[in-house]
Order: C-alpha cells, then sequence, then structure tokens
C-alpha cells in the first residue's frame, strides 16, 4: 500500500482572505498517525541532517505512531524549543523534508505537519514537561535580541544552569516572531505561551532596553555583570529602492506595515494604531520573499480590491515558500514577474498614484547563482496603486555596533563572528543569526543560537577565549 | 511598567509629566528621546525628554494634547503608571562652543529645546532665547529658559504677552540690526522651523531643526520616520531628530505628518465623546473631566 501525503486542512481561500485567523487548521490524531506511517524509519536518516537544529525526526514520528504525543513534543524539544512556530514557519522543502528520501520519487512525510501537530497536542494538554535545568553555574548571560536565535540560545543556555536576561527593545518578547509574521501563519498566542515556557524555564526577560542606547555591551560586561553577551539583534533595518517618490503618503517599508498591523494590531478596531486603508483600494508589493508574500496577504485581509506582487525575476527565482506563494495566489494575489519599479507617481497631493514599472529579462548569472535581471529597454508601463510595500530585503541594525567601537563589523554593517564558536572581535562577545548572516529563516537562526549557547557554555566552563 | 511621580499642568492641555526610569536618566542627553505606549491597546509615540534627574531615576516629559494617546496621557496623574517608556533614542544635540546661540521654542517645541539650550549655555555659549506662542496662557517654561540665558524674548500672536507676532519677526530684527548670531535650533511647528531656516539662510547661520515625523518603533527598523535631508534619505529616530534646517525638505515632512489626519480626527472624537459621556469614577478623575471640559468651553484647543 502506498499512502499519499496527507493534506493539511485549511480555511477555504474565500473566507480566509477576509480574516486574521491562521489558514492552515493542523492534523488531527488520525490525519497525523497516517501521515507517520508513511515514514521509512530510515537507518542513517537525512531528515535530521536537514535539519539546522537537527531535530532526532525519526524517533519523533516513531513515537507519534505510538500514538505516544507528548513524548514526541519532548523528543522535539531535545533539540528545538520552539517547535509550535517552526512546525509552522520552516522552509521545510529545503531543510527536513527537502532532504527526506520518499521525496525522489513522490512527496517527502509532511514532517512540519506533524512537528506542528505534536507541539499543538502539547499545548492543549498542559504545555511541555518543561527539562530540569543543571544545577545553578552563578554565570550570568546577557541576550540581546528575543527573536529566534535569542530565544533558542536562552532555552539551552538556561538549562545547562546559566542565569539568562533576554533583553529586548520593543515592548514585546519574539522579534520577527511577533512584528514580522502575521496572525494569519503564525497566532501570536503560540509565541507567546513559548515565551511562557522558557519564563517557567527561568529565563529572565526585559522588554524596553535598546542595547546600544538605554545600556552599552561594555556596561553589560562591567557594571551589570554579565559574564558573557550573546547578540542577537536580527536584520531589521530595511533596505530602500531609493527611486523617486519613495517619501509619498502610502509608501512603506514591509517592516512598517508588517509592525503597525502584527505587533500593534493596526487590524482590529480596539487598537490605537492607524494604518493605511486598504479599503477598495490596489496594493502593489515589492519582493519575492516571504516578506513579501507576508505584506500581500495582510494588505488583502485589510479589504485592498487588488493585491500585487512585483518582482523583478521569474517565478522559479522567488525565494518565498512554496506554500505561501500557492496560498497568496488562491486568495487572490496577482503577480507580476519580472517587473522592476523605476518610480513613485505622485497624485500631486502627495499621495501615491501608480509606480512606473519596467520590464525585465534574465541575463547572465550572478553572484547568487541566479540569473541577472537587466531592464528590457522601452518597456515601462504604469501600475495603479494607492499603497506600495518595500519588501527587498533588510540589513543589520548597526545600534549595537555604533556604540561598540570594538566590535568588528563586515562593510555591509554585519557583526563578524567565527562560523563554528559564533565569537566577534570582543572577548566576551558572541553574535549569530540574521546579524551575522543576513536575512534567513527563522530555523537557521534558531540553528545560531544552539551553537551560540554551546560555545558560550564552553567559555564560561574554561574561560578560554 | 513606568511610575509617574509627578503630574501637572503647565498651560491648556499642555501637561508635565516626571516618571520613573532609572536606566533612561543615566544615561539621557539634551536633543534625546523616548517611545511612550500609554495601555495595552495603545499606539507608540515619541516624545522628547525636557530633563532628566540621574540620582532620583526619572524623566522628565512634556505632552500636548492635540489627539486621542496625548489626551489619554494628559488624564493620568502622579501614582498612575503607563505600560512602555523606552529611551533614550535618538541622537544627542550636537553641542558646541558656536558663539552667539539663538534658541527658538515655539509652544511645546520649548519642552524640547529647553535641555539643549541649557547644554549650550554650560558649553560658553552667549544663549539667547526667543520663545512663541499663540497667546500668554501657551508659553511654558519661561523661568527655566530665563534661568539658562543671556537674553529672552517672549512672542505671541495675539500680543497677549511680550511682542506681538512671530519668533521670526524677534529672529529677523536681531539679524537686520547686524547683530552677529553663529548657531540657531529651532522647535516648534513645521512651518515655524521653516520660516526660521529661510530667514537664516542667506545669512549662512547654522541652523538646526528638531522634526517630528511620524513613528513607530524609533530605533531604525521601519522608516516610517523617514526625512529627506538634501539629497539623502534619514531616518528621524536615529540619524535624528536634529537635522541641518537648510536641507530639511520641510514640505515633504508636513505632507507624511498628515497621512493619518482622518484616522487619527476620527480616533480623537471617539475618546472625547467617551469621556465625555463616561460616569465620574475616582476623585481625581472627576478633577481632569471638569478641567478638560472648562478648556473646551473657552475654546482653548491647542
Amino acid at each position: 500500500m502506498k499512502l499519499p501525503r496527507q493534506k493539511m486542512p485549511e480555511q477555504e481561500p474565500e473566507e480566509r482572505r477576509q480574516n486574521f485567523a491562521e489558514v492552515n487548521l493542523g492534523l488531527d490524531e488520525a490525519l497525523a498517525r497516517r501521515e507517520a506511517l508513511r515514514c521509512l524509519e530510515c537507518a542513517s536518516p537525512r531528515c535530521t541532517q536537514g535539519c539546522p537544529v537537527g531535530v532526532k525526526v525519526r524517533e519523533f514520528i516513531q513515537l507519534v505512531l505510538e500514538g505516544d504525543y507528548l513524548g514526541a513534543a519532548a523528543k522535539i524539544r531535545e533539540d528545538n524549543v520552539l517547535p509550535a512556530i517552526t512546525g509552522r514557519v520552516c522552509p521545510q522543502e529545503h531543510q527536513c523534508e527537502g532532504s527526506c528520501i520518499l521525496g525522489r520519487r513522490g512527496e517527502p512525510v509532511g514532517i512540519g505537519y506533524l512537528e506542528r501537530f505534536v507541539a499543538d497536542y502539547e499545548r492543549a494538554h498542559g504545555g511541555p514537561a518543561l527539562p530540569a535545568p543543571a544545577p545553578p553555574t552563578g554565570k550570568r548571560v546577557a541576550i540581546v535580541g528575543s527573536g529566534p536565535a535569542g530565544l533558542s540560545a536562552a532555552g539551552d543556555l538556561v538549562r545547562l544552569g546559566h542565569e539568562v536576561v533576554v533583553l529586548e527593545a520593543l515592548h514585546e518578547i519574539g522579534g520577527v516572531l511577533v512584528y514580522g509574521i502575521p496572525e494569519f501563519r503564525l497566532p501570536k498566542e503560540i509565541v507567546r505561551q513559548e515565551v511562557e515556557n522558557l519564563k517557567r524555564m527561568g529565563v529572565e526577560f526585559r522588554t524596553n532596553v535598546v542595547v546600544g542606547k538605554t545600556v552599552t555591551l561594555d556596561e553589560l560586561l562591567g557594571e551589570e555583570g554579565f559574564d558573557a553577551v550573546f547578540v542577537a539583534t536580527g536584520a531589521g533595518l530595511p533596505v530602500f529602492l531609493n527611486i523617486p517618490g519613495e517619501h509619498l503618503c502610502g509608501v512603506y517599508s514591509a517592516n512598517e506595515f508588517l509592525t503597525r498591523v502584527n505587533l500593534m494590531k493596526a487590524y482590529r478596531d480596539d487598537y490605537d494604531e492607524p494604518v493605511f486603508d486598504c479599503r477598495g483600494r490596489d496594493v502593489v508589493v515589492i519582493g519575492g520573499g516571504n516578506t513579501a508574500m507576508d505584506a500581500v496577504r495582510t494588505a488583502l485581509r485589510l479589504g485592498a480590491a487588488t493585491a500585487t506582487i512585483v518582482y523583478r525575476r521569474s517565478e522559479a527565482e522567488m525565494p518565498a515558500r512554496l506554500e505561501e506563494v500557492k496560498h497568496a495566489r488562491e486568495e487572490g494575489v496577482r503577480f507580476q514577474f519580472l517587473t522592476s519599479p523605476v518610480e513613485f507617481l505622485d497624485d500631486g497631493r502627495g499621495w501615491l498614484e501608480g509606480l512606473r514599472c519596467v520590464r525585465m529579462a534574465l541575463g547572465e548569472p550572478d553572484a547568487s547563482g541566479r540569473r541577472r535581471p537587466v531592464p528590457v529597454p522601452g518597456s515601462e508601463f504604469v501600475i495603479p496603486a494607492r499603497m506600495a510595500v518595500i519588501a527587498v530585503g533588510n540589513r543589520g541594525n548597526p545600534l549595537v555596533q555604533s556604540t561598540t567601537p570594538d566590535l568588528e563589523t563586515t562593510p555591509e554593517g554585519y557583526i563578524k563572528a567565527d562560523p563554528v564558536t559564533l565569537k566577534t572581535s570582543k572577548r566576551g562577545v558572541f553574535a549569530g543569526g540574521d546579524i551575522v548572516t543576513g536575512g534567513a529563516t527563522v530555523i537557521l537562526a534558531m540553528g545560531a543560537g544552539r551553537r551560540a549557547a554551546r560555545a558560550i557554555d564552553e567559555y564560561l566552563r574554561t574561560g578560554v577565549w | 511598567m513606568f511610575r509617574i511621580v509627578e503630574a501637572r499642568f503647565l498651560g491648556p492641555e499642555i501637561k508635565l509629566f516626571r516618571i520613573e526610569a532609572p536606566a533612561i536618566a543615566r544615561r539621557q542627553k539634551p536633543g534625546q528621546f523616548v517611545i511612550v505606549r500609554v495601555y495595552e491597546a495603545g499606539e507608540r509615540i515619541p516624545l522628547t525628554i525636557a530633563d532628566a534627574d540621574a540620582r532620583a531615576g526619572t524623566i522628565t516629559i512634556i505632552v500636548q494634547g492635540v489627539g486621542k494617546t496625548t489626551r489619554l496621557l494628559n488624564r493620568k496623574e502622579a501614582g498612575d503608571f503607563v505600560l512602555d517608556v523606552v529611551g533614550p533614542l535618538g541622537k544627542p544635540s550636537e553641542i558646541a562652543r558656536y558663539g552667539t546661540a539663538v534658541v527658538i521654542g515655539g509652544g511645546v517645541g520649548t519642552a524640547i529645546a529647553h535641555p539643549t539650550a541649557r547644554a549650550l549655555k554650560e558649553a560658553g555659549n552667549y544663549v539667547v532665547v526667543i520663545l512663541g506662542a499663540r497667546s500668554r496662557q501657551y508659553v511654558i517654561l519661561e523661568d527655566e529658559m530665563r534661568r539658562i540665558s543671556d537674553e529672552l524674548y517672549v512672542t505671541t500672536d495675539d500680543g497677549s504677552q511680550g511682542q506681538r507676532g512671530l519668533v521670526t519677526d524677534a529672529l529677523r530684527q536681531m539679524l537686520e540690526s547686524g547683530r552677529r548670531v553663529d548657531y540657531v535650533l529651532a522647535i516648534g511647528p513645521i512651518p515655524m522651523m521653516a520660516a526660521v531656516a529661510e530667514l537664516t539662510r542667506p545669512y549662512g547661520i547654522k541652523t538646526v531643526v528638531s522634526v517630528n515625523p511620524i513613528m513607530v518603533d524609533g530605533t531604525g527598523m521601519c522608516g516610517g520616520c523617514r526625512v529627506q535631508v538634501g539629497q539623502e534619505n534619514k531616518f528621524a529616530c536615529v540619524d535624528g531628530p536634529e537635522f541641518d534646517a537648510h536641507l530639511v525638505n520641510f514640505r515633504l515632512l508636513a505632507t507624511r505628518n498628515s497621512m493619518y489626519r482622518e484616522f487619527e480626527q476620527r480616533a480623537l472624537a471617539e475618546f472625547e465623546r467617551a469621556a465625555r459621556t463616561e460616569p465620574p469614577a475616582a476623585g481625581h478623575e472627576c478633577r481632569m473631566l471638569a478641567l478638560a471640559r472648562a478648556l473646551e468651553s473657552e475654546g482653548s484647543r491647542p
């Protein structure tokens, strides 16, 4: 018998484009067991190698088959402190599922679906049995930034017996998980629960602390009495296009648009934060990554008449997750591939009325290995739009580096850190996640957090830098 | 949660708050600001640090009630809390010994200008302060400014205090009388700052303004506060808020600041309606509401 990959139940497109509730509804027990049956239980599983934090996939799926869902969740938690989150937002097609042997001939095991299922089951059944921490070491670690890298490092370090304080600039914990990824992909309640788990394990969280402004790295290592610092400030600096008209009202960075909607809950009438009134308007989102998909689907849910992705390469090069592109298309998002904006057009009163764009053709491969888009002369045309969201990437926020002169950075403004130990040029300071690699994925940042925790633990025990 | 230790009105809908925020009080410098969120469903708004007491661990902010959030904040009393205060944000003012420094505060902009004016005085400048307001009751921090300045002039639109006219009238008189001015700091409404910039431009006097664009995070992650300065795109929250007045595109700044006007007016109207119909709860609420009503009937909305 050959079982097909089980389908994830989801809200119907017509219904879900009207609300911010989660699109994917999750597997039930029966579906989960059927999906788990598809695992071939490889002797040397490639899926675990494909996972940036090395989750023991075969073992946890075996436990699902036995009906021991809590045991399965505990097995995942040995390597991954945020399974309910990663099960939802990981690009599994490039990681665990991309390595699954079944994927060679057909469809890989739905590892992400199963991970999500056991984490949700665990949450619905009283939460995780948290591992007992090691005896206190008396060492104190400050973690700068509460995104995926910081949270995963915090979970590992507190388990090793260290005192951990996470410092966050915003008023809520979670970084991109709370300000970037929308509610319809990742309910904020789930993030809050995972943060609660870390608190129960002993992690201390301090919000409204901007390291570099409220306190400096030198003060953390000095008068504040921390033995080590992990800098995980992410890549939160928006890149603009630097084309005419970027100052017009209605032109947003994706960071601003998504922060207003997700963190500040501008989509809800009972919250005070305003956001562009998309109702009945044409909205264009520039870019082809997950951020662009999140922004364009958010605009639809805010009532946009049309929501269009403008991407300078072709569909094949889009970095967004396949599932998000599929969902966006089902919800009615339009796509303009091989198209690049050259000017934001003014309606005469300082508001956006359209984008002048140029068609692109794919030329020779560039440094990233993708074929470089080149403008087609004479192909300019106008896309009407009252709102535009720029989602063409982020860079490292320089606040920490700017007040820490002995912290070496790259020409692009990222912090230099050893790829294995994550040590920076400054003794006692480690760095990881997007602030080192540039914008990547939640799970890669979590992997960096895990490596940092191991290296920090070793440094704290041996004192060797 | 951040506790308010002192709250008092300085003028109609202009209220001073001293708030416990030791980490911010210790590090803040003139020209910097904080982002405040009053309550759970609230928005984040930037407010300049008007003063700080590192030993007491407090910062002072001065709030003009112009919209829902600032009006809501202005109903707070000593002992109440604000949910989030984060800072100090932005670059500190560039303080140097310029020579004769003219500091111009328009309305509540005086509160923002005060710490920088004091720092300029302490750095050895001859400090001339010009305070402008619509009328006498809106002139704030006059005594504080007098204490740290060498000369002080007040202008009011209606002539109810000082010279009748605009701050630019007073500045123009100084410049036309041939007085040497080495540095001008202007903080207030956008048209006022733009007018000061035009006035000093032909004289080539270094002129600085503190801009007030819409902000969300205040840490450089969104670019909502972007301002065109010369040919460059600057984020006021990290590159500013002070910029060379002769390079700032004030027209763009004003347009972008009007982006949510309809939303803001609706939110304020709803808030005011709710405030009027709300049954009086605690004692201090009653006084507040009475005051708010009295001010409104005076027609003194700033």
